[in-house]
C-alpha cells in the first residue's frame, strides 16, 4: 500500500490511535480484575454487607 | 412495572443487564471498526487536494465527536446526580471521564499529524484547536478534582457542579469554525443542507464514526461496571472496620 510522500504522517496517526485504545482496553480489564479479586478476598474472609445479618 | 431507568437505577440490576450487553456491544463495534478500517484504506481514494493525508481523518473525526459525546454524557449524568439523584449517575460521569480525556488526546494528536502535512504546522492557536485544549484540561481537572477530595459524595457533587459549567466548552467548540481566522475546516456533515462530503469519502467516515460511538458505550459500560464493584469493595471493607471496631468495643466493656 503506497501512501505516498506522507505515509508517516497517516501511520502515526493511526499508531497512536491503536496504542490509546489498546491502553485503554487493557487498563479496563486489569482494573475489573483486581475489584473482583478483592471482592472474592474479602467473601473468603466472611466480610458481609452492613444490611446483611 | 418498572421502566428501563428504574431498573437502571439499582446497580445489581444494571450489573446483570450490562454483563449481557457489553460482550454483543464490543463484538459489534469490533466487527464496524474492521470494516470502516477497510473501507478507509482500500475501499476509498485520496483527497483531490489532500491526497493520501485524507485518511487521517477517518480517526480524527470521530475521535472529535466521541469526545464532545463523553462530555455531554459527563454533564447529563451530573444533571441526573443533582436533581433527580440517580444511584449510577455519578457512577457513570466518573468512568465517562478519563474516556473522554483520551478520545480528546487522540483528537488532538490525530489533528495535529494531519495539520503538518495540509496547513504546513502541527498548531495554531485558533479557536477550534484552542477550545478542544480546554476540552481536554476540562476533563484533566474533573479527574484531578474527583480525586483530590476523600469524601466521594462531596467529591461527586463539586465534580457534577464543574462539569455543568464547562458544558459550555461544548457549543463553543461547535460554532469555534464560524468566527474568527482558522486553518480548521468548517463542518462538513452535521451543518444543515447537504454534506459537503463525496459519498466515497463520506462513508468510511459514517463508518468508523459509528464504530467509535460503540467502542465508547462498551468502554463506557466496562468502566462503569469496575466503577460499581470498587465501591462495594469499599463497602465492604468499611463494614469490616466497623464490625472490628464494635468487637473491639464490646471486648473492652
Amino acid at each position: 500500500m503506497d501512501l505516498g510522500p506522507h505515509a508517516a504522517f497517516i501511520w502515526s496517526a493511526y499508531g497512536v490511535t491503536a496504542l490509546v485504545i489498546a491502553g485503554l482496553i487493557a487498563w479496563l480489564i486489569l482494573d475489573g480484575r483486581e475489584q473482583q479479586r478483592r471482592l472474592a478476598e474479602l467473601a473468603a474472609r466472611g466480610v458481609k454487607r452492613r444490611s446483611e445479618p | 412495572m418498572q421502566t428501563v431507568t428504574q431498573r437502571l437505577a439499582n446497580p445489581t440490576q444494571f450489573m446483570e443487564l450490562s454483563a449481557r450487553i457489553l460482550p454483543w456491544v464490543a463484538a459489534v463495534a469490533g466487527l464496524v471498526i474492521a470494516y470502516g478500517l477497510y473501507l478507509s484504506f482500500f475501499d476509498s481514494p485520496p483527497d483531490y487536494q489532500q491526497g493520501e493525508t485524507v485518511r487521517i481523518m477517518y480517526i480524527h473525526v470521530p475521535s472529535a465527536w466521541v469526545a464532545m459525546a463523553a462530555y455531554a454524557l459527563i454533564a447529563i449524568s451530573a444533571f441526573g446526580l443533582l436533581v433527580f439523584r440517580h444511584p449510577l449517575a455519578d457512577v457513570s460521569a466518573k468512568a465517562a471521564a478519563p474516556l473522554g480525556a483520551a478520545f480528546t488526546f487522540l483528537a488532538l494528536v490525530t489533528g495535529s499529524l494531519w495539520g503538518r502535512p495540509t496547513w504546513g504546522t502541527y498548531w495554531v492557536w485558533d479557536a477550534r484547536l484552542t477550545s478542544v485544549l480546554i476540552l481536554f484540561f476540562l476533563y484533566l481537572g474533573l479527574i484531578a478534582l474527583r480525586s483530590s477530595i476523600e469524601d466521594e459524595t462531596l467529591a461527586a457533587k463539586l465534580t457534577a457542579i464543574l462539569a455543568l459549567v464547562g458544558v459550555v466548552m461544548l457549543p463553543v467548540i461547535k460554532f469555534s469554525v464560524e468566527f474568527g481566522n482558522t486553518l480548521h475546516q468548517g463542518a462538513s456533515v452535521l451543518k444543515l443542507g447537504a454534506s459537503k462530503l463525496d459519498p466515497a469519502i463520506e462513508l468510511p467516515l459514517l463508518v468508523m464514526a459509528v464504530g467509535f460511538t460503540l467502542m465508547f458505550v462498551a468502554l463506557h459500560l466496562k468502566a462503569m461496571r469496575n466503577e460499581i464493584l470498587r465501591r462495594r469493595v469499599k463497602a465492604l471493607q468499611m463494614a469490616e472496620v466497623e464490625r472490628a471496631q464494635a468487637g473491639g468495643l464490646a471486648a473492652a466493656e
